[in-house]
């Protein structure tokens, strides 16, 4: 479980955050969702230490994260994955270099062992023989399959995916977001996801965070959203004409 | 204006402290050294030959041009290119050179590697990304410039030479016999040290501002052409210091 605490953040004089209190369960895919700006980006960010948090407090089950140093966190940073919005795989490396840099980094296996985990990883998202591809050379949803691959190359216990549909088209979004679940239930991890995008809410959203205006806002879940009468929430909830239809229903 | 400064500095010094810090894996970091020897300095092998022949044959012809006195003998012509290009010419302006071609490099590669969010994955596995990132890059640098700074007194020299007999301006024995007299090897060194410091400086300025891009694809290019304006200008006045130190 990761739960964070009256957490603040601000930007010069922009407050962005302004004491967020939510737990994200383990087992479970905690959806993050709130439009452009609100702010999804930046919370996550500092659940992870790469902000560092005004006020409040990070716990990783029972440890607390926002009080420490940067070495003190390399513990559970090995214990994280993280899938960023562009996927930010490293341009200089191949598909294969890009899965295994962890483990290069952070364990003594020999490379046999380390391309065994890559085609492992690589088949957990349905994708093979791109091992010496770069980067560049890939699609943009082979891309976020990879960084996903190289989430959770180190076996992660905390997952946390920042728009891992953003720019694909419904279906392989649709295949993203599954793959994420499946691979949150097969390992129990703690998977935290930021998403605008309501297919993901309807169809993942195990448990749901609402942001609005840097404040928590609304929680709940899949079912529970499109039943809500908050006005604020539905604004964002029945935007387009699908979802008005789905409330109608 | 003066605020800003003082924070650059604050925050570049904060950053090379950083630099420094103990690397995660040791064998990693020697692979990418080696990487780095190749980006930074076998890259830049043939613009360092191609400037150095060149200006030495122009530095030969202007020597020979202002000493065009019979009381000044020949071989003075090979003496004078050749002080010029080891105490200033290959340390000084090769080390300009590669400031724009190796700093703006760097600071572009950094700066993509962080609008992309690559040195937040990095950090994200808790991997000092500055460490990684630079470290590498300043220990090629340092170790590579100086051979590339050589090569180029060398070849300077030659290109002297092969001007100088071309043009029939300097008879080969002269400016052979020129070459050779007085030569006093601590100006070799005064050379290297400053192309040492100079390294330093192009890769920790460029890889600052790499480091701190933010924004997209519009703030890399300025970033680069950051990286590489103020490493021109700390070259520029740490080759005034550095005269003064080791000269005077
Ligand atoms: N590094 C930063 N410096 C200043 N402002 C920032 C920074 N990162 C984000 N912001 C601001 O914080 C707000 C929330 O951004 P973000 O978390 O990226 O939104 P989103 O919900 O779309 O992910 C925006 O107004 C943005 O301008
Ligand atoms: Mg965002």
């Amino acid at each position: 479980m990761i739960e964070a605490s009256n957490v603040s953040k601000s930007f010069g004089d922009h407050l962005v955050l302004d004491g967020i209190s939510v737990k994200f369960e383990t087992g479970k895919c905690n959806l993050i969702i709130g439009q452009s700006g609100s702010g999804k980006t930046v919370l996550m960010k500092c659940l992870v230490g790469l902000y560092e948090i005004d006020n409040g407090r990070v716990m990783y089950d029972d440890r607390i994260f926002s009080r420490m140093s940067f070495d003190e966190m390399k513990v559970i940073r090995q214990e994280l994955g993280m899938l960023f919005q562009g996927g930010a795989l490293f341009d200089s490396m191949t598909v294969e270099e890009n899965i295994v840099f962890p483990l290069s980094m952070f364990t003594n296996q020999s490379p046999e062992e380390k391309r065994e985990r890559a085609n492992f990883c690589l088949s957990k998202v349905n994708l093979e023989n791109v091992n010496k591809l770069r980067p560049a050379e890939i699609s943009g949803g082979m891309k976020k399959r990879v960084a996903i691959a190289r989430a959770i190359a180190m076996n992660p216990k905390y997952l946390f995916c920042d728009e891992p549909n953003s720019g694909l088209d419904p279906h392989t979004a649709n295949v993203i977001d599954n793959l994420i679940s499946e691979l949150t239930k097969e390992y129990n991890m703690t998977t935290v996801i930021n998403t605008h995008d309501m297919n993901s809410v309807i169809e993942i959203g195990d448990k749901i965070s609402y942001i609005y205006k840097g404040k928590l806002w609304w929680e709940g879940n899949k079912d529970t959203i499109l039943e809500s009468d908050n006005p604020e929430l539905n604004e964002f909830v029945f935007a387009t004409e699908l979802t008005r239809k789905l409330k109608q229903k | 204006m003066i605020s800003g400064f003082l924070f650059h500095i604050g925050r570049y010094i904060l950053l090379i402290r950083q630099v420094f810090k103990r690397p995660e894996k040791q064998s990693i970091y020697f692979r990418q050294i080696l990487i780095e020897i190749e980006n930074l300095g076998l890259d830049s092998l043939a613009i360092v030959a191609f400037v150095s022949v060149f200006m030495g044959a122009v530095l030969c012809i202007q020597m020979a041009f202002n000493m065009d006195t019979p009381l000044i003998p020949l071989y003075t012509i090979g003496f004078a290119t050749r002080q010029s290009v080891v105490l200033e010419f290959s340390p000084t302006i090769i080390s300009l050179i590669l400031a724009g071609k190796v700093g703006s490099r760097i600071s572009s590669e950094i700066g993509t590697m962080r609008v992309t969010e690559q040195i937040d994955a990095l950090e994200i596995m808790g991997i000092n990304p500055t460490t990684y990132l630079i470290f590498p890059k300043i220990v090629a640098s340092m170790f590579i410039n100086p051979i590339l700074i050589m090569l180029s007194m060398i070849l300077a020299v030659a290109g002297g030479w092969l001007a100088g007999s071309l043009t029939g301006l300097v008879p080969s024995s002269e400016y052979v016999y020129g070459i050779k007299a007085f030569f006093e090897v601590y100006d070799i060194y005064y050379a290297l040290i400053k192309s040492v410091v100079f390294a330093f400086l192009i890769v920790s300025i460029s890889g600052y501002h790499g480091f701190y891009t933010k924004g997209g694809a519009l703030e890399v290019g300025a970033a680069s052409t950051k990286g590489v304006v103020h490493s021109t200008m700390a070259i520029i006045v740490f080759n005034l210091i550095l005269t003064k130190l080791l000269l005077a």
